[in-house]
């Protein structure tokens, strides 16, 4: 058991010292190793700032259906409940003609024409229900089922139903912008994660090529494929380490420059104040899945690398 | 102690580098390989070492047989031999102490035993002052003479020495060779490559003469003639 915990010892302590002595070789690695865990960092966030501007956008967007005032109270329940139990309906929320004038008010409180139009004892506002929907794509199963003949005759037969003040148009293209957005995000970051551990795997390889008299010099004295490949591993291990902090650490810079300077103010697409919010809440997370992708890249790629100069086959 | 029979190697058509070699060695012995460069001398020696496997023909080393050797077992036949390499081998990115010390550690040596080892067997090969020194910072002598520590460190059963004189002026030459012979009083199976003539006459010990792959005269007490 001490000879285990000896030799394990020796592996990692000849990884540091390697690391350190052959640190020309290491630049190489720790440099595409970062710059990939920075890109994708990078990458992570950006997407999950857009899938909340693409949410805001979506929860703005809302069916407003206005109710006929002769709408009686089990026929409001019972439509409600109906509307709420559609699949593609979050939630549904009814405001009564009271609380429409109310609102009405306060968005008008300074206009006073608008204001004498309507009072208390003539009342021209409807009740509505204001339906948002999981999924703008799927509009149009909500707008199916409104129209039924049943149900036509309880909406308001000047307004019925507005989808965002009749913007469907607008909402279409949205929706069809959102899920283009998404899907080339999810393929260009997988792409760039396929092409970057391509190159530092290539990387690993060359560092551990210009090594490969050593491993043969230990493997002639007799070491084990283990004890030859472990201080390879630990070294591999460090890179994905440094890469790992570094690339976190430049974020983290970046973040608060740009929080500063720029004031949380957009950055093209990017909402700049989203991003940094979601980068402090998820500061302690997202350096864990820095270090475990790092840690991973280097011990994973070094064991298939070193593979090769470890077989003990002897050339007939 | 070493057996070989009727071996032969053959790395190429063109290149036939042992041929029907017949070798027993006792154990205690001490044995010098002869022999005109490209004779097939370290060819031998690696097939010792298991670095190579023979076209034809059948080895055992220390009770092993190298028919019967499994891949994953060459490790443990090769602790049990120390080389030291014609081109020495020295691991670049080491120092002296801990290319020696690397020898123990592969065996599980505690830290204490590396650290009282290796020093008392850099002071036989005269590099005490070297121990910190990275091999690219000493002479081809020096480095020779720590190829050499490094094999006799774990007082293997069986040293083999290819040309371990190579680069040594006469006097560190001699020493080498006390060394071994030393070594081989304790009880070691020496077999040693050289071209030097006068360590050959010297010795008086038996030498094995190869010429062209195949071994030409086996004669004990002998002196050196090609
Ligand atoms: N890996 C190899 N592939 C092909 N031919 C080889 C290989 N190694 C050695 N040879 C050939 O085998 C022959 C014997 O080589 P070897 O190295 O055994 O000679 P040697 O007696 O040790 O010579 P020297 O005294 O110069 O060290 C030579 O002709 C050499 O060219
Ligand atoms: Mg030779």
């Amino acid at each position: 058991m001490k000879r285990a915990w000896t030799t394990f010892y020796r592996v990692l302590k000849a990884g540091f010292v390697n690391f350190f002595r052959n640190l020309s070789l290491a630049l190489p690695a720790i440099s595409v190793m970062t710059v990939t865990l920075f890109t994708s960092l990078f990458l992570y966030i950006a997407n999950a700032t857009f899938s909340n501007t693409i949410n805001q956008i979506n929860n703005k967007i809302s069916i407003t259906v206005y109710l006929t005032d002769a709408i009686t109270q089990p026929q409001l329940k019972d439509f409600q409940k109906q509307v709420k139990e559609l699949a593609n309906v979050k939630t549904v929320e009814y405001v009564s003609k009271d609380e429409a004038l109310a609102i009405y008010k306060s968005e008008n409180a300074g206009n006073q024409n608008l204001l004498q139009a309507v009072d208390e004892t003539s009342n021209p506002l409807p009740a509505s229900l204001n339906v948002t929907p999981y999924d703008i794509n799927k509009i149009q199963d909500i707008k199916n089922f409104l129209n039924k003949k049943q149900f036509i005759k309880l909406q308001d037969p000047q307004l019925g139903t507005s989808y965002s003040g009749d913007r469907k148009q607008a909402i279409d293209r949205i929706a069809k912008a959102t899920t283009v957005m998404r899907e080339a995000g999810i393929g260009g970051i997988a792409i760039f994660a396929l092409v970057s551990a391509l190159i530092i795997f290539n990387t690993l390889k060359m560092a551990i090529f210009n090594r490969k008299d050593e491993i043969t010099i230990m493997r002639l004295l007799g070491a084990k494929p283990w004890f030859i490949r472990g201080p390879f591993v630990v070294e591999a291990a460090m890179y994905g380490f440094i890469s790992a902090i570094v690339s976190i650490g430049v974020i983290k810079v970046m973040f608060t420059i740009f929080s500063s300077s720029l004031q949380a103010s957009s950055l093209g697409l990017l909402d700049i104040g989203y991003a940094t919010k979601f980068f402090n809440d998820h500061f302690w997370i997202l350096l864990l899945a820095q270090l475990v992708v790092g840690l991973m890249l280097g011990i994973l790629f070094s064991i298939v690398a070193t593979a090769r100069y470890l077989k003990l086959r002897t050339s007939k | 102690m070493i057996l070989l029979d009727r071996v032969s190697k053959i790395y190429n058509r063109k290149s036939t580098a042992i041929e029907r070699i017949n070798l027993h060695i006792e154990p205690k012995e001490f044995v010098i390989v002869v022999g005109q460069s490209g004779a097939g001398k370290t060819t031998l020696l690696r097939l010792l070492t298991r670095e190579e496997k023979p076209t034809s023909g059948k080895i055992v080393v220390g009770g092993i047989d190298y028919d019967k050797l499994k891949d994953k077992d060459i490790p443990l036949l090769r602790r049990k031999i120390g080389v030291v390499f014609q081109d020495f081998k020295l691991l670049p990115n080491r120092t002296v102490f801990e290319n020696i010390a690397f020898a123990l550690e592969i065996v599980g040596a505690s830290t204490k035993e590396i650290n009282s080892t290796v020093p008392r067997v850099l002071e036989i090969v005269n590099l005490k002052n070297k121990s910190d020194n990275m091999p690219y910072e000493l002479s081809g002598g020096e480095r020779q003479r720590v190829a050499i520590a490094r094999a006799i460190v774990r007082q293997p059963k069986i040293l083999i020495a290819d040309e371990p004189t190579g680069n040594l002026d006469p006097k560190y030459a001699w020493d080498v060779i006390k060394v071994l012979e030393k070594i081989n009083r304790f009880g070691t199976t020496v077999l040693l490559t050289t071209h030097n003539q006068e360590i050959v006459n010297k010795l008086k010990r038996r030498v094995v003469t190869i010429e062209n792959g195949k071994i030409i005269s086996d004669r004990s007490n002998a002196s050196y003639r090609l």
